[in-house]
């Protein structure tokens, strides 16, 4: 088993995970249940970048680069998206969810979100609680409410 | 274990300790004969395993991986094969192989899977051929291959299934959800449940635990030793007789002939890189129907100038992988489909072709669930839903406990167009040819997948699914785990690669025994493949004792 992510990032700037933080938070909000932030999806797209994702490090530079000459464009004045409200944050992912950058935020949000917590990401077990998986080696039948001893089974 | 030096000639050197490859390991070494297994992958135990989503599924933990093993994919000769995305050909890549991650479906063929062409003649564009054998003839390996393996089903339940000589050595898992709604609407249909024949075992079995139902059995080794892979089951008996050395990290790159035209050995990459001879009496192939042809192809010398086994040009040929589209329905309660095994109930009402539905094909539909949470959140919700924000974030939370699939199994027919080939360009990190993938569907089977998903829908209909919804992604993109057809077995040597016996009609004592051998493809071929095994393995060591192999 990994230990748990250090604070500290080993790849991205400070600035530049304010970025990818603001867009995070943007594909899996807090709200009624944690989100992103919460679930230190930051740290597991730190990580990949430092390890098995290595080479997508350019994909991240020059992505974020696009989005904030995007971000620039359309809410002139603007200085970061980390800044932005939360409805203009929506907006810029909608005129940049098309790209290949957007793609792979997203699915690193997703890995670090409902992935195994060694790897830095779904703290507290976040992803996990949201979707109501256990991650045990062990289960009995009934495994759910159709298999139950004279449960619902269907139209009668 | 037992360890050989290279310069030992060994009675037989097995290339690929996977699905065939474990069991020729075990029946040769268990028959008195010196055995050397080279599996290119790593040599992991139970303690290793971990439910780990990322390191398996999205790190191919146990899988080929393109960075290190490109392949290249085009869908014909007329345009050129570039390196996808993704995956289009997936493998095992440890010992045990495949049977190591596998959802471990273990079907028999029918009897008319063997009669292809007599019965149906012949299908326009397609290469439809017999089997040299019946299903009689194998019918006894599968019997052993279900008992020495240890496989849970119910003899019987399947009323279209072929005779068996014996029933399942133990009964069925235990169902789940999604079997008890496509058990209630497909009766409602008319149709025929049953439960799946599963290479799981429900009750402890000669040493092993049963089941624990944690739920990571497709894409993931069992830490409990409950599913029937190789790695848990033969290969531990190959080890005890002595005479059996597993060599893992030992990637085959040439099996060396001699200019009598017989097999001398084979020459392989070791964990360090350096090339290694091991000799051999004999050469076993098992690698799979994608890397049993590559490593032929890359054997060629001037006695073999068109690759090793291959005078009729069709080593590589006739490639058939899995095929099926995927419906899902989403309902009320909690189904909690991501605990236990993948899935528990099928149908084979539509297994069988029938002219009267305008193509050939047919297939099995069982349903299932074999998302995880990363695969889920990635591509498990309805097309029309959003992709990410507040309202995707919540539909994950609710579909996920309450969403089922409806899987289909459907036939592939052989083309000739459909080949492993070298590409002439791309290299892997060994500096060895990339395998090129050429494959692209029969219009029958495109037909038949639609066919089959309109009776997938129809299924869901016939429940209290609150939503419905279908998947029709060109499938010829997506990871194929069955690898099949490439090297096929026949009487004629100018039709086919091997005999029935699986030895290679060009070379005496080279046998290619792995899904490559498979004249037609089934839905679910893993059972077939270890009953050949078993078959071949009996005849070959009855040869190698009256000293046929070598004289």
């Amino acid at each position: 088993m990994r230990s748990a992510a250090p604070a500290a990032l080993s790849v991205l700037s400070p600035a530049e995970a304010m970025e990818i933080s603001a867009i995070a938070s943007q594909i899996i909000p807090s709200g009624e249940s944690p989100g992103a932030r919460e679930a230190g999806v930051i740290y597991f797209i730190d990580r990949a970048l430092a390890t098995f994702d290595e080479d997508k490090r350019a994909l991240y530079t020059n992505g974020l680069e696009e989005a904030e000459r995007k971000r620039a464009e359309l809410f002139p004045g603007s200085k970061t998206i980390a800044e932005l409200p939360a409805d203009q944050q929506v907006r810029l992912l909608e005129a940049i969810e098309n790209t290949e950058f957007f793609e792979q935020v997203r699915t690193h949000c997703v890995m670090g979100f409902f992935g195994n917590p060694g790897y830095g990401g779904n703290r507290g077990l976040a992803g996990w609680k949201l979707i109501g998986f256990e991650d045990r080696f062990h289960f009995e039948p009934p495994f759910g409410y159709y298999d139950r001893p004279g449960g619902t089974q269907g139209k009668p | 274990m037992k360890q050989y030096p290279p310069s030992e000639e060994v009675d037989f050197l097995i290339i690929g300790a996977g699905a065939a490859g474990g069991i020729m390991a075990k029946e040769l070494s268990a028959a008195g004969f010196s055995v050397v297994v080279l599996e290119q992958g790593p040599y992991l135990r139970e303690k290793d395993f971990e439910h780990d989503e990322i390191k398996y599924t999205m790190l191919s933990g146990m899988t080929n991986n393109l960075r290190r093993q490109p392949h290249t994919y085009r869908k014909s000769e007329a345009v050129r094969a570039a390196v996808p995305g993704q995956k289009v050909i997936q493998y095992g890549r440890q010992v045990g192989g495949g049977t190591v991650h596998f959802t471990a479906n273990y079907w028999r063929l029918w009897e008319s899977d063997f009669r292809q062409k007599s019965k149906w003649g012949g299908v326009a564009g397609a290469s439809l051929a017999d089997w040299p054998i019946t299903y009689a003839d194998l019918e006894p390996y599968y019997t052993k291959a279900e008992e020495e393996l240890g496989v849970s089903g119910l003899a019987g339940a399947n009323p279209f299934e072929a005779w068996r000589s014996k029933p399942y050595p133990l009964p069925p898992l235990p169902v789940k959800s999604s079997g008890v709604i496509f058990e209630r609407a497909t009766r409602q249909l008319g149709l025929h449940p049953f439960p799946a024949p599963m290479a799981i075992l429900s009750q402890p079995y000669r040493g092993r635990g049963a089941c624990v139902h944690c739920g990571f059995c497709e894409g993931f080794g069992c830490e409990v030793r409950a599913k029937s892979s190789t790695l848990g089951t033969v290969i531990p008996v190959a080890e005890r007789t002595g005479r059996c050395e597993i060599r893992p990290d030992s990637y085959t790159r040439k099996i060396e002939a001699g200019a009598d035209g017989r097999i001398r050995g084979a020459v392989y990459f070791d964990a360090t890189r350096r090339e290694v001879f091991q000799r051999a009496k004999a050469v076993v192939v098992c690698a799979n129907g994608s890397e049993t042809p590559r490593l032929l192809l890359m054997s060629k010398s001037s006695r073999f100038p068109q690759g090793l086994a291959n005078s009729s040009g069709l080593v590589g040929k006739h490639l058939m992988v899995d095929c099926g589209f995927e419906a899902y329905g989403v309902f009320e309660h909690p189904l909690n489909e991501f605990k236990s095994v993948q899935t528990t109930r099928v149908i084979h009402d539509f297994y069988e072709p029938d002219p009267k539905r305008g193509f050939h094909g047919g297939g099995g539909i069982d349903a299932r669930f074999d998302f995880y949470p990363i695969s889920f959140a990635l591509s498990g919700l309805p097309k029309d839903a959003p992709r990410w924000g507040r309202e995707w974030k919540k539909m994950v939370g609710q579909y996920f406990a309450r969403t089922l699939t409806l899987l289909a199994h459907a036939t592939c027919l052989p083309q000739e167009r459909n080949s492993i080939t070298l590409d002439p360009d791309t290299k892997d990190a060994w500096g060895l040819p990339a395998m090129r993938v050429t494959f692209d569907y029969h219009p029958d089977d495109v037909s038949n997948m639609k066919f089959l998903l309109a009776r997938q829908v129809e299924i869901l209909e016939a429940t209290e699914a609150q939503k419905i919804w279908t998947d029709t992604t060109d499938v010829s993109l997506l990871p194929h785990n069955h690898l099949l057809g490439t090297c096929r077995m026949g009487d004629d040597p100018k039709t086919s690669v091997v005999d029935r016996y699986h030895r290679a009609h060009d070379v005496p004592n080279l046998y290619l025994v792995d899904g490559s051998s498979l004249v037609t493809a089934c839905c679910q071929p893993t059972c077939t493949i270890q009953a050949l095994a078993y078959r071949a393995a009996e005849h070959i060591a009855g040869q190698a004792r009256k000293a046929a192999i070598r004289p």
